[in-house]
């Protein structure tokens, strides 16, 4: 029981990451497709920010006191693979608008219909 | 000073220049620095693989933080040569973008496209040449969002679907190479792959270690796009400006290929990959049916891009059959496939962009005839066509007789069969194409169609004369793939 809760940010990762994949892959929606993959992203984030917490450690600022620190180095990874998922979600985003102008729909299955009938 | 700094000039030429073009707003400027950059990047990519074969590997530690801490670019000979295959097809490429880009793009658009090119040129190069793991997975991005951008300018709006389903598949398997990361990272501490190399033996028999190795497996069969993971190649590739046909079906893929030969070889070690992990045994049928299928699904296929397309899913299955080897002369089989291939499909697809260019068509009935208007360009996809089979003088020769070489020496007679009864199905859907351009009667009359413009034909005949020169004298690019191969194979043998 320990195990399964003392690991509780595990199983909020895996939860988030299972919602965003299914969300890429179930829904026909493209902007719900970038939703979900966003979400899954997010999943990726947090579990590098969980594994850098150092029980009873603090902000790593050097002071008079505290010898115990959190580590500094999954938050700055995380802080550019952030950058990375906004890039790739505006990028996405874009794309949609591209495909709703084009295809006059946002939806996969119909696209699929309209490319087959050209 | 500038030659002990090539390692970082390497990439942060294109990444600064990649604005500039953007600036740059008129066309002709913004080719005129994109060709510059790119002629500087071989150079560089020349001097690097001079100095690597000279003096051994190269450590670079980036602002002079020294390693592990600070990212490190390390250059050894197999990233010396796949960064000198990107800087060959950039090169070449670049020269022969302007009348493509011209005719098959907005010309608002040209600086921006230019600009995704750099970009895209960073990514490759920045993978290719960084030690550090997390770094991998930036450039990797870098690299990946420009080239959903290239795609995304193709004309037909079927590039902006095939551009999405890219962005999707590109992101999953570059998170899953994150994930990965971040898990060797929380037992070792590390992201330098040499310092991850040597601090993963402790930690090998973890369940957390075997899932890392797990998860970066499937993130780079996407990017390499590995069967069955190769659903967004064809469209990707049918719809892109030829331009960017061109660049990505010769270079995105084999960079795909690099990262798996560092991740097995290099960070792993050959124990863990091949003995503990069986990815061997998995890999290979994998590769077996990328080859069979990729070549059995081109013969179908009417529009020249798409079969070249999955002409190219084939052709990684190739590359990976050698590298599931996991022997000296099966890796080293494997490079030099790659190194072929890039020359072969680079020169197949330039072809088919002059093709575009004077005809706005690569369906194989359009092309009816087409040898007597366009015999140089006709020429040049025979002449890539014989190279893809593997016809003795030319470069697929030498590639698959190495990897048959290999597979026998191994003693796996059925792959090596499979290699040459697949390149039996080669012949087929090349000779699709020469009996449409040679033998069959035009159906209308194309009054006005002229052979490709020469700045288009001369890099195609560059690399086709590459191809044939490989074919006759390999024994340059067959020492450098064996060094490489060694390396990577004994580095993992303590």
């Amino acid at each position: 029981m320990s195990t399964l809760l003392g690991h509780y940010n595990y199983w909020i990762v895996i939860v988030l990451m299972m919602t965003g994949f299914y969300t890429v892959i179930a829904r026909p929606n493209l902007v719900k497709k970038i939703i979900g993959l966003f979400i899954f992203q997010t999943s990726v984030f947090i579990l590098f920010i969980s594994m850098a917490k150092v029980e009873g450690g603090t902000a790593p600022i050097i002071e008079e006191g505290y010898s115990l620190y959190s580590n500094p180095l999954p938050h700055v990874l995380i802080l550019t693979a952030i950058v990375v998922g906004l890039a790739t979600t505006a990028l996405g985003l874009a794309l949609v608008v591209r495909i709703q102008e084009a295809y006059g729909t946002t939806n996969e299955d119909d696209i699929h219909i309209q490319d087959e009938t050209d | 000073m500038l030659l002990s700094n090539l390692p970082a000039l390497q990439v942060v030429v294109p990444l600064v220049s990649a604005p500039i073009c953007l600036l740059l707003r008129r066309p002709g400027h913004a080719w005129a620095c994109a060709l510059t950059v790119s002629w500087a990047v071989l150079a560089m990519a020349v001097l690097l693989l001079r100095q690597v074969a000279l003096e051994g590997t190269i450590s670079y530690p980036l602002g002079a933080w020294a390693t592990p801490w600070g990212i490190e670019y390390r250059i050894d000979m197999l990233a010396a040569l796949v960064s000198l295959v990107i800087a060959i097809i950039g090169a070449v490429v670049m020269p022969y973008a302007r009348r493509s880009v011209m005719q098959e793009l907005d010309d608002e658009h040209i600086g921006a496209f230019y600009t995704c090119y750099l970009l895209c040129l960073t990514g490759l190069l920045g993978i290719v040449v960084t030690g550090d793991a997390f770094n991998l997975f930036v450039f990797l991005e870098i690299s990946s969002l420009s080239s959903y951008v290239l795609i995304s300018l193709g004309r037909d709006r079927r590039a902006l679907t095939a551009a999405f389903q890219y962005l999707v598949m590109g992101t999953i398997g570059a998170t899953f190479i994150l994930i990965g990361v971040g898990l060797m990272y929380m037992m070792t501490g590390t992201l330098n792959m040499a310092d991850l190399a040597q601090r993963l033996p402790a930690v090998d028999d973890t369940r957390t270690v075997r899932v890392a190795f797990a998860f970066v497996t499937v993130g780079v069969s996407i990017k390499l796009a590995l069967f069955p993971l190769h659903i967004w190649l064809p469209n990707a590739y049918t719809y892109a400006p030829s331009v960017v046909s061109i660049f990505l079906a010769a270079t995105a893929t084999k960079v795909g290929v690099y990262v798996l030969l560092r991740l097995f070889f290099t960070v792993f070690g050959i124990q863990f990959s091949f003995d503990d992990m069986h990815v061997g045994d998995i890999v290979v049928w994998l590769a077996v049916a990328a080859v069979l299928t990729g070549s059995l699904v081109a013969i179908f296929q009417d529009n020249l891009k798409r079969m070249l397309a999955y002409s190219s899913v084939a052709q990684i299955g190739y590359i990976v059959l050698g590298i599931a080897l996991a022997t000296g002369a099966g890796v080293s089989a494997g490079i030099i496939y790659l190194f072929n291939h890039a020359l072969i499909k680079g020169a197949l697809f330039m072809a088919l962009g002059g093709i575009m260019l004077r005809l706005g068509s690569v369906e194989l009935r359009d092309l009816h005839g087409l040898l007597r208007q366009m015999p140089w360009t006709v020429a040049a996809i025979i002449a890539g066509g014989l190279s893809l089979i593997g016809v003795p003088l030319t470069a697929g020769f030498i590639s698959k007789w190495y990897l048959v070489v290999a597979a026998l020496e191994g003693s796996y007679w059925p792959l090596a069969f499979i290699v040459l009864a697949s390149s039996l199905l080669t012949v087929i859907y090349v000779w699709r194409i020469v009996e449409a351009t040679c033998f069959s009667a035009p159906g209308d009359e194309r009054p006005g169609l002229r052979e490709a413009p020469l700045s288009m034909l001369l890099p195609t005949w560059l690399l086709i004369a590459l191809n044939l020169y490989i074919g006759v004298d390999a024994g340059v690019l067959t020492g450098l793939a064996d060094t490489a191969a060694a390396a990577l194979v004994e580095e993992a043998l303590p």
